[in-house]
C-alpha cells in the first residue's frame, strides 16, 4: 500500500483526480486528436519511475482520427491485462518537439504495492539509493 | 561648412582621417540607407540623449562606442577594413508617448563577436556605451541574433523536451516550491521540507538563491539530507522527483566541487545564480552536458538592470543570451505574483525561451523575428507569490511548458506541507483536465477550483486562506505599444 496522499502511483497527468470515466477519457483523446497527436496504449506490471519502456499494445495510432477507435483499443488492452497499469500516450511529431505530449494512467491493479527504498552506506556519509518495486521479485505477468 | 558635411559621413579619406574630433555621424556610424544582412546582429536601443544632442548623432555614438570608435580620430583605423567593423546605426524613431526617448536600430557585422561567447558579445553591446556622457540613459530593448552566430552556441544542456522525457512528466506544467525560510534551517530540518513537499505531489523542490554554505548549514549537509528526502519521496510516489541543489559558490573550483557532489548523490538537477557571470554559466553548461544534468538558472540580480524602462537591459535580451549560454530552467516571472512583470511583457519572455521561431510582437515587447535554428528550448519558471487560487490564470497565461513554483503557497498551508502540495497538484490537474475538455478556464476557473475543492480538503483550505490574495500594482516595465494594466485575480 502506498503511503503518499493519493495512496497510489502518481505518474501521469491525472493521478491526483478521481479515476476518469470513459466519457472523460474520450474528451482527452479528442483534445489530443485536435492537436494532431497520435495516441497509443501501453501497459506494464513494472511501474518503476525509471521504467521508460512500458509494453506497447499495438502501434501508435498515427492515422486514427476517431476517439471511439482509440477507446476501443484501450478497452481491448484492459480486457487482456486487467491487473496491469495501462497508460494512454499522445505523441507530437512536430519538429522541435517529437516527443510525448500527453500521458495518463487509465488502469491500475486492485492493490498498488509501491516501492522499497534501499540505502547502501558508502564512503563518508554518502548513501546509494535503490528504488525497487515490491512486485517485481515475481515473474512478469504474476506481479499483481 | 554645409550641414551635410557636418552630419553626414565624410567619404573623402584624407579629410576623414585627419587628426581631430569628428561627430560620430561623420565617422560613418550613421548609415540611414543601410540594409542589415542576414548575418548581422541587430540591437534595438532605447536612448535618452542629453539636451541638445541630435537623436541620430546619439544613435551613431551608441554604434561607435559599442564597436570600434574612440573619442577622436585615429589613423590606425586605416590599417583595418574599418568600414565593415563599424557598427551602423540605421534607424531612429521616437518612442511613443515618451518625449526625449528614441529607439535606435544598430547593426553589427558577424566578425565583431567571438564565436560561442556571451562574455564577448556583452562586453561590446552593454559595455562602455552605457556610461557614455552624451546619453542620459540607454537601454538594450531587444536583439536579433543571426542564425550564423546562434549556431556557434550549444544552447541548453538538456532542453525542455528532453527534460520531460527524463522526468517522465508530460502534458501539464511541472510543480515546484522553494524551501522556506530562505535562511537559517539546518540540513536536517531542510530535508524535512523537501520530503514533505515532494511526497505531497510536487515534482521539484528548490534551494533559494542565497542558500550556498552559511554557518547554519554546510552545503554538503544540505545535499545529503535533501537527496534522502528526494529518494524517499520517489519511492513513496513512484514518480521521479528532484530538488535544485544550488551549487553557486565563491569560485569556479567551489562550483565544480559542489556540482560533482550533486552528481555523485544522483541528483537530476543543479542550480546556479545569474550573479556568477556569463563565463561561469557557460562553463557549467559544458559540465552539465557531460554529466546529464539539468541546469536551473535563478535570475538573482537581474532586477538591478532590467526593471527600469529608461536604462539597462531588457530581460528579454538576458533570456536570449541565457538560452544560447546554456540553461534549462529560467525564472521568467509570474505576471500575477509578487514580483515585477506585466502579463504581455512576461509572455514575451516565455516565448523567447520556448519558441522555435519567435515572431515580432510589439505588445509583448518582441521587436524582431528570431529564428532559433533548432536551439533547444528553455523551461520557464514562474515563481514568487503565486498560489493555487490563481491556477486558471497561470495555465491560461503560460500553457503547459512552465514550472509553477508555490513556495509560501505550499509550505504556508494551514494543514502542513504535504497538504499544500496536494492542493497545488489537485488544482493543476483539475485545471489541465478542464482546459482539455474545452472549458473556458480564464472565465470559469474560480468555479472549477471551488468544485474540485468540495472533494479535496487541502485545496479548500488553500482557497480559503489565499483565494483573495492579489498583488495588483502597476508594472514599471510594459510595452510602449499597448496599454497593459497589471493583472488582477
Amino acid at each position: 500500500m502506498m503511503t503518499n496522499p493519493t495512496g497510489r502511483l502518481t505518474q501521469g497527468q491525472f493521478s491526483f483526480l478521481p479515476e476518469l470515466t470513459d466519457a472523460e477519457i474520450t474528451l482527452q483523446i479528442e483534445y489530443g486528436l485536435g492537436k494532431g497527436y497520435a495516441w497509443s496504449v501501453e501497459y506494464t506490471d513494472d511501474p518503476h519511475p525509471r521504467n521508460t519502456y512500458w509494453d506497447m499494445y499495438g502501434m501508435p495510432m498515427f492515422d486514427l482520427q476517431d476517439a471511439a477507435g482509440v477507446l476501443q483499443e484501450l478497452t481491448a488492452c484492459r480486457q487482456a491485462f486487467p491487473r496491469h497499469y495501462i497508460r494512454l500516450m499522445a505523441f507530437n511529431a512536430t519538429r522541435g518537439v517529437e516527443s510525448v505530449a500527453m500521458c495518463f494512467i487509465v488502469n491500475r491493479p486492485p492493490v498498488e504495492h509501491g516501492f522499497m527504498l534501499e540505502r547502501q552506506e558508502a564512503q563518508g556519509r554518502n548513501l546509494r539509493y535503490t528504488t525497487s518495486g515490491y512486485g517485481v521479485s515475481r515473474p512478469e505477468g504474476e506481479r499483481y | 561648412m554645409s550641414n551635410t558635411v557636418e552630419t553626414g559621413q565624410i567619404t573623402d579619406a584624407k579629410t576623414r582621417y585627419s587628426a581631430g574630433v569628428l561627430k560620430y555621424m561623420q565617422m560613418g556610424y550613421w548609415v540611414p540607407d543601410y540594409v542589415p544582412s542576414a548575418t548581422d546582429t541587430i540591437c534595438l536601443f532605447r536612448i535618452t540623449p542629453q539636451d541638445g544632442v541630435d537623436p541620430e548623432e546619439a544613435a551613431a555614438a551608441v554604434a561607435g562606442e559599442s564597436s570600434t570608435a574612440t573619442w577622436t580620430v585615429v589613423w590606425t583605423d586605416r590599417l583595418t577594413a574599418c568600414d565593415s567593423y563599424r557598427a551602423k546605426a540605421y534607424k531612429v524613431i521616437p518612442v511613443p508617448n515618451n518625449p526625449g526617448q528614441y529607439f535606435a536600430y544598430v547593426a553589427y557585422d558577424l566578425i565583431l563577436f567571438e564565436e560561442g561567447s556571451i562574455s564577448n558579445m556583452t562586453a561590446s553591446l552593454i559595455g562602455n556605451v552605457f556610461s557614455f556622457k552624451p546619453l542620459k540613459a540607454a537601454r538594450l530593448e531587444d536583439i536579433r541574433l543571426p542564425v550564423a552566430y546562434i549556431k556557434t552556441f550549444k544552447g541548453p544542456p538538456t532542453g525542455l523536451v528532453v527534460e520531460r522525457e527524463r522526468l517522465d512528466k508530460f502534458g501539464r506544467p511541472l510543480l515546484g516550491a522553494t524551501t522556506k525560510p530562505k535562511l537559517g534551517l539546518s540540513g536536517r530540518n531542510y530535508g524535512r521540507v523537501i520530503y514533505e513537499g515532494l511526497k505531497g505531489g510536487l515534482d521539484f523542490m528548490k534551494d533559494d538563491e542565497n542558500i550556498n554554505s552559511q554557518p547554519f548549514m554546510h552545503w554538503r549537509d544540505r545535499f545529503l539530507y535533501v537527496m534522502d528526502g528526494v529518494n524517499k519521496a520517489q519511492a513513496a510516489t513512484g514518480e521521479i522527483k528532484g530538488s535544485y541543489l544550488n551549487v553557486t559558490g565563491a569560485t569556479m573550483e567551489d562550483i565544480y566541487e559542489r556540482a560533482e557532489f550533486a552528481k555523485e548523490l544522483g541528483s537530476v538537477v543543479i542550480m546556479l545564480d545569474l550573479v556568477i557571470g556569463w563565463a561561469a554559466i557557460q562553463s557549467m553548461a559544458n559540465w552539465a552536458r557531460k554529466n546529464d544534468m539539468i541546469v536551473h538558472m535563478h535570475r538573482a540580480g537581474h532586477g538591478t538592470y532590467t526593471r527600469q524602462k529608461n536604462h539597462g537591459v531588457s530581460f528579454r535580451v538576458i533570456a536570449k543570451w541565457l538560452r544560447l549560454a546554456g540553461v534549462d530552467h529560467l525564472h521568467t516571472g509570474t505576471a500575477v505574483g509578487k514580483l515585477e512583470g506585466d502579463p504581455l511583457t512576461v509572455q514575451g519572455y516565455y516565448n523567447v525561451c520556448r519558441d522555435s521561431y519567435t515572431v515580432t510582437d510589439l505588445p509583448r515587447g518582441i521587436y524582431f523575428d528570431q529564428d532559433w535554428a533548432d536551439t533547444k528550448k528553455v523551461m520557464p519558471v514562474a515563481s514568487g507569490g503565486i498560489h493555487a487560487g490563481q491556477m486558471h490564470q497561470l495555465l491560461d497565461l503560460f500553457g503547459d511548458d512552465v514550472i509553477l513554483q508555490f513556495g509560501g503557497g505550499t509550505i504556508g498551508h494551514p494543514q502542513g506541507i504535504q497538504a499544500g502540495a496536494v492542493a497545488n497538484r489537485v488544482a493543476l490537474e483539475t485545471m489541465v483536465k478542464a482546459r482539455n475538455e474545452g472549458r473556458n478556464i480564464a472565465q470559469e476557473g474560480p468555479q472549477i477550483l471551488r468544485k474540485a475543492a468540495q472533494s479535496c480538503g487541502p485545496l479548500k483550505a488553500a482557497l480559503d486562506t489565499w483565494g483573495d490574495i492579489t498583488f495588483n500594482y502597476a508594472s514599471t516595465d510594459s510595452s510602449d505599444y499597448v496599454a497593459t494594466p497589471a493583472m488582477s485575480a
